[in-house]
């Protein structure tokens, strides 16, 4: 039996709120998209109004995580730990804001008809989602190797945010009319990317948790 | 099992000078008992040496193998080297008052003598043959002022040292300490018996003196490892039950990332 059965047991309990914390962020992002698909603006709202209650975790585990680091004075891997723990939900409630960003977008641009059918945008949302997922799956197991590899799937998000945007280029130069619009579907393709650089700053963590080393290759690699 | 030090020591011993202290190959039996086991352990100037380690894994038996004060125990026997600025302190030669007075001790409950203030820091330097009173005034306020003392007992010094407080008692027994301007303090659990507050005070005061003293102190108190010393030296026994170096780095390294997974055990307060 471990000494610090009790501590153990918060830790855990921590990692199972960023778990819930992070379901809510996906099912936010993914939210936000499938309502501007379909138009549906009351969904949309709701997407808004639910960021307080991300918002309010967010603070909730901050102090729970504050409380743990001045009763249990952590060292070593639990410290690194608790300290990612504040990033992590710190980023966590900034990805629930590129989800709101996309609602309030959507809620501006009203019934306006799109462009032209959404196609890669919700791949975009699907596949930030589920980088999101593995990710925070990699941090509670301190599973450095998913870590390591995890940043790899935001090229792909990244090649299709270059993609929207050559296409809504094309849109622009083809009419000015588009403008607006197409600057909105930018504004959403930007928070989608947005959204999923962040994850790597997850993995980033985990790597830290687990080896006590900074890793911003992969950051250091994207902004070259 | 060879010990472990980092590359991150090793550059950063590297841009020192030579230890002030050094312990090489260091064995020390009591009677027929291994107590220490192949020690190897550089003591850097002007620096704060921490020694941690679970009870009973031989941190107080190595702070005393610093000023030979274990050869007060008769069946106490060592090998290896213990060097002070490259010189042995082993061997029948040596003069172990000597030694006593470059290398001083704090221990871990304060134990002033029963007499005045002034006459507990004066002690030493009268021992030493010191007999001018302004020389010793100035000594005494001297060594008042470096242990954190002077302004609360400068209108009392013939009052005696065991009126004061638990933590004045401990820094007037540092105040003793120093005024035979040692060249090593070592600090037996120096704030154990201590309030926090007094705890604190000695903790402020251990980083106002390095500048002019090595020190190397034991403690049981992880944080107070962390907050105060530049070094740390992590013990734990083998299955013989002797003591044993098994880390030793920087002391961010040690409590943020140590690389012996029993250190890590140890400072996460997974075992001990």
């Amino acid at each position: 039996m471990t000494i610090r059965k009790n501590f153990e047991i918060e830790i855990q309990e921590l990692k199972d709120e960023v778990l819930i914390l992070g379901s809510m962020v996906e099912q936010a992002v993914l939210n936000s998209v499938t309502c501007l698909k379909n138009y549906d603006l009351e969904g949309a709202q709701k997407v808004v109004d639910g960021d307080q209650e991300i918002n309010r975790i967010r603070f909730e585990l901050e102090n729970r995580v504050m409380i743990l680091i001045a009763t249990q004075q952590p060292m070593a891997k639990d410290l690194r730990l608790l300290a990612s723990f504040l990033e992590i939900i710190s980023e966590l409630e900034r990805m629930g804001d590129y989800a709101k960003g996309i609602s309030i977008i959507h809620l501006r641009m009203g019934q306006q008809p799109h462009l032209k059918p959404l196609i890669d945008i919700p791949v975009m949302a699907e596949k930030g989602a589920n980088m999101l997922h593995l990710a925070l799956a990699a941090f509670v197991n301190e599973d450095e190797e998913s870590a390591r590899k995890l940043p790899q799937l935001d090229d792909e998000v990244d090649d299709l945010y270059l993609k929207i945007y050559r296409e809504l280029m094309t849109f622009v130069i083809s009419d000015p009319k588009n403008i607006e619009r197409a600057n909105w579907f930018l504004w959403v393709a930007h928070n989608l990317e947005r959204f999923a650089d962040r994850v790597t700053n997850i993995c980033e963590r985990t790597i830290f948790v687990a080896t006590g080393q900074n890793s911003e290759k992969y950051s250091e690699m994207k902004d070259s | 099992m060879a010990l472990n030090i980092s590359p991150l020591s090793v550059s950063r011993a590297n841009a020192l000078s030579d230890a002030k202290t050094e312990i090489k190959n260091l064995n020390l039996y009591y009677g027929k008992f291994q107590a220490l086991t192949d020690i190897n352990l550089p003591i850097y100037a002007n620096k704060i040496t921490a020694i941690i380690g679970p009870s009973g894994c031989g941190k107080s038996t190595l702070l005393r193998s610093f000023n030979r004060m274990n050869d007060l125990i008769p069946s106490c026997r060592t090998e290896g080297e213990i060097l002070l600025d490259g010189s042995t302190i082993l061997g029948r030669g040596v003069d172990v008052v000597d030694v006593r007075r470059r290398v001083g001790m704090v221990f871990q409950r304060p134990n002033p003598f029963p007499k005045s203030i002034y006459d507990n820091v004066a002690y030493g330097p009268r021992l030493y043959g010191i007999r001018d009173r302004r020389e010793l005034d100035q000594i005494v306020e001297k060594s008042l002022h470096q242990a954190a003392l002077w302004d609360e007992v400068k209108d009392k010094l013939q009052q005696s040292g065991t009126a004061l407080s638990g933590g004045q008692q401990q820094r007037l027994c540092i105040a003793r300490a120093l005024a035979v301007e040692p060249e090593v303090i070592l600090m037996d659990e120096p704030a154990s018996a201590l309030d926090p507050i007094s705890s604190l005070k000695i903790e402020e005061l251990m980083q106002d003196i390095v500048k002019e003293f090595t020190i190397i102190i034991v403690t049981h108190n992880m944080q107070q490892a962390a907050r105060v010393s530049d070094f740390t030296a992590m013990m734990m026994i083998d299955d013989k039950h002797s003591g044993r170096l098994i880390e030793f780095d920087d002391t961010q390294r040690i409590f943020t990332n140590p690389k012996d997974k029993r250190t890590e055990d140890y400072v996460t307060g997974r075992f001990g």
